[in-house]
């Protein structure tokens, strides 16, 4: 265990190093762009863009930049080009917001899937399987946009059950909290409820007729335990590993979208406008955070594959 | 596809394996009056496996369906210039900011004084309404629909063309080439579709690539192409691995054909069904990423219209006038809801293990 966490935190810091060094230099690839320029306004002379230009240190060579930026974000004093907002404060200050959309949301999407799934594949062919197939297919064809759109229309505006946009934070009131916050999850819940119970079912329609599957309806037990012992367990592995890729994508601002529609002041919200207006440094602290959680969660979903399937070694 | 035309018979229309009667005057008639054709050396035609995935799909009536509906969306779309010229009268982007127009007997403006563009009208002008520039909104939604379809295709044709030959190249001739190409994969499977997309989507649209401007409609294109080939190149990798350890590929080798025409002649057939499967997987999420790009501002650019970009136009109206977003959008749904649908049905018919999956 000592030696899996030590080979994974080195290889986490170089893919964090990767990422960035990946993203700073596809900004300069971009061709015509001067941020400089850009944070200058359109009107501004030369002499403007100059000083724009060395204020930012966007005058020096490119590596140079490029550590400079990174030395500034580990200090966390990286300010964007747009605003002049300290980065890593607005992370910060942001995060609570993402993180009270995504863990729920989670939580809904990963029992009604397991739920779905299960009830579908032992109502295989019936009538509660097609439906459950029909609701699953549709859910992953919606975008999540235009769900948060209808739902918004139905909810907030035409029936007035829920609030339009907007957020309460957790410690001033919990359940306006939740009452802000309850289209936004079914928004984001919806489409991964639709993939992972597909994914689930066909899982567990190939597990049931493994040997090990009939060895343990042989050796006599009840129906309820085979199917949670050997069918589900088996089959939740790739679930696992969809789930933890998933669930880090969204911790690291992946949910721009719900969060542009709601008006939810998180992560994906911030990275959203700093990316319409190419603004490299809260993007730059977008991928490394990304990559953090991604980093992150596959070494959970190694740990968790370890404990569903013993054969399953740690390795580096 | 492989698809037979016309039945010839009713006898070889439904079952899998035709059974055929021996011809009554034949030798082995008179002699073997009693026995089991099977057992004689007789045998059925063969029935190739594209013939049999063929029948399985034609007899999925539900993906049947969805077929007629996706076709029926995509001749829509493709009347787009009929309805602009002959019924609307209008062009996609005529802006029309101060007209009025005649609804029912009285005038209205089209955009009002405020700002606020008319709703749907139904009648042959401004049908769904117009947009705040005074456009008429049915005629964008063809038009879009276009937009989206022609990106989402021709994506589809470039993750199919390229996907295939890395997976081929990666998967068969292994060494340096593989692991150039499978870092490449790696890379750009790491990030996700969407942030990738909207980021070098902002990023191109700004400057253009080359020669193609910043707003043509090639730049979404080529963007959502080249995300999505690593996720159809891994899986045909995977299965060119498995192929070229087969002993057909050996004696191929041992007769001295070239790598490119093993590549092509002898394994990219046998790996033909997978990317079958993959067509209609990644003409949806095509469809859906362009949707996504231009819903936020990074894929289809103005005065282009796509059903991502009509649905955000609508959104500000959303408590007003609902449809100037749900309209495009339930389009864009029922075509991504019909491509799911008829996949399904081609995943089911090519899947060897279909058939065991229905009985479980």
């Amino acid at each position: 265990m000592g030696r899996f966490i030590v080979r994974r935190s080195l290889s986490a810091l170089a893919l964090l190093f990767a990422t960035s060094f990946l993203v700073f230099s596809f900004f300069e690839l971009i061709p015509n762009y001067n941020p400089a320029r850009a944070i200058a306004g359109r009107n501004a002379n030369q002499t403007t863009v100059d000083q724009v230009a060395k204020k930012f240190d966007l005058d020096k060579p490119f590596y140079v930049q490029y550590l400079n930026t990174m030395k500034l974000i580990f200090t966390g004093q990286v300010i964007d080009y747009q605003n002049d907002l300290n980065v890593v404060d607005q992370f910060r200050q942001r995060f609570p917001v993402t993180l009270s959309l995504v863990v729920p949301a989670a939580v809904i999407w990963l029992t009604v899937s397991m739920l779905l799934g299960s009830i579908s594949a032992l109502r295989v062919g019936r009538l509660t399987d097609r439906a459950v197939m029909v609701g699953a297919i549709i859910g992953v064809s919606v975008p999540i946009f235009l769900l948060a759109a209808l739902l918004l229309y139905l909810f907030a505006y035409k029936w007035s059950i829920f609030p339009n946009t907007g957020y309460t934070h957790f410690g001033d009131s919990p359940t306006q909290w939740a009452y802000h916050l309850i289209l936004p999850w079914i928004s984001i819940a919806v489409l991964s409820i639709g993939f992972y119970s597909r994914v689930l079912r066909s899982n567990l329609l190939d597990t049931v007729n493994q040997d090990y599957v009939r060895t343990a309806r042989a050796k006599g037990l009840s129906s309820r335990r085979v199917f949670r012992r050997y069918v589900l367990r088996n089959s939740l592995m790739p679930i696992v590993t969809l789930f933890g890729l998933d669930f880090a994508l969204l911790l690291g601002g992946a949910a721009l979208v719900t969060e542009t529609v709601f008006n939810l002041p998180g992560i994906g919200q911030f990275e959203a406008s700093a990316i319409g207006n190419l603004d490299v440094p809260p993007i730059l602290v977008g991928a490394i955070f990304t990559a953090f959680f991604v980093v992150v969660f596959s070494a959970i979903t190694d740990v968790l594959y370890a404990v569903l399937d013993p054969r399953v070694r740690l390795t580096g | 596809m492989v698809y037979e035309p016309v039945s010839r018979s009713g006898a070889d229309d439904d079952p899998d394996v035709a059974v055929v009667p021996l011809p009554s005057g034949s030798v082995l008639a008179g002699e073997y009056p009693d026995k089991d054709p099977w057992s004689e050396g007789q045998h059925a035609p063969a029935i190739g496996p594209w013939r049999l995935a063929g029948r399985r799909l034609r007899r999925n009536k539900t993906a049947l369906i969805f077929l007629g509906l996706f076709l029926v969306l995509v001749a829509m779309c493709l009347l787009a210039p009929f309805y602009s010229n002959n019924i609307a009268q209008i062009g996609p982007n005529t802006n029309n900011v101060t007209g009025t127009i005649n609804v029912r007997g009285h005038s209205e403006n089209v955009v009002s004084l405020d700002g606020v563009p008319i709703g749907p009208t139904f009648t042959r002008h401004y049908f769904f309404g117009a947009d705040t520039n005074g456009r008429d909104l049915a005629v964008r939604l063809l038009y879009g629909g276009r937009t989206s379809l022609l990106i989402g295709g021709i994506a589809t044709i470039i993750i199919i063309v390229f996907g295939t030959l890395v997976g081929l190249l990666s998967g068969y001739l292994r060494g340096p080439v593989d692991a150039v190409l499978r870092w490449l994969m790696e890379l750009v499977w790491s990030f996700p579709p969407v942030i990738l997309g909207v980021v070098v989507g902002t990023a191109l649209a700004f400057g253009g690539i080359g020669p193609i401007k910043g707003n043509s409609i090639f730049i979404p294109t080529l963007i959502i192409g080249g995300i999505y080939v690593p996720y159809l190149g891994k899986p045909i990798r995977g299965e060119v691995l498995r192929l070229r350890e087969q002993d057909f590929v050996d004696a191929a080798r041992v007769v001295g054909i070239s790598p490119w025409r093993i590549m092509t002649s002898e394994i990219l057939p046998n790996a033909m069904s997978t990317i079958t499967v993959f067509v209609p997987i990644m003409l949806a999420n095509c469809i859906l990423l362009e949707a996504y790009l231009s819903f936020l501002g990074a894929g289809v650019q103005a005065p282009n219209a796509s059903w991502g970009t009509l649905i955000s136009d609508g959104l500000p109206y959303i408590s007003t006038t609902p449809t100037f977003s749900l309209i495009p959008g339930a389009m864009l749904v029922l075509t991504v809801l019909s491509i799911n649908v008829v996949g399904d049905g081609v995943r089911d018919a090519l899947d060897p293990r279909a058939q065991v999956r229905i009985k479980t």
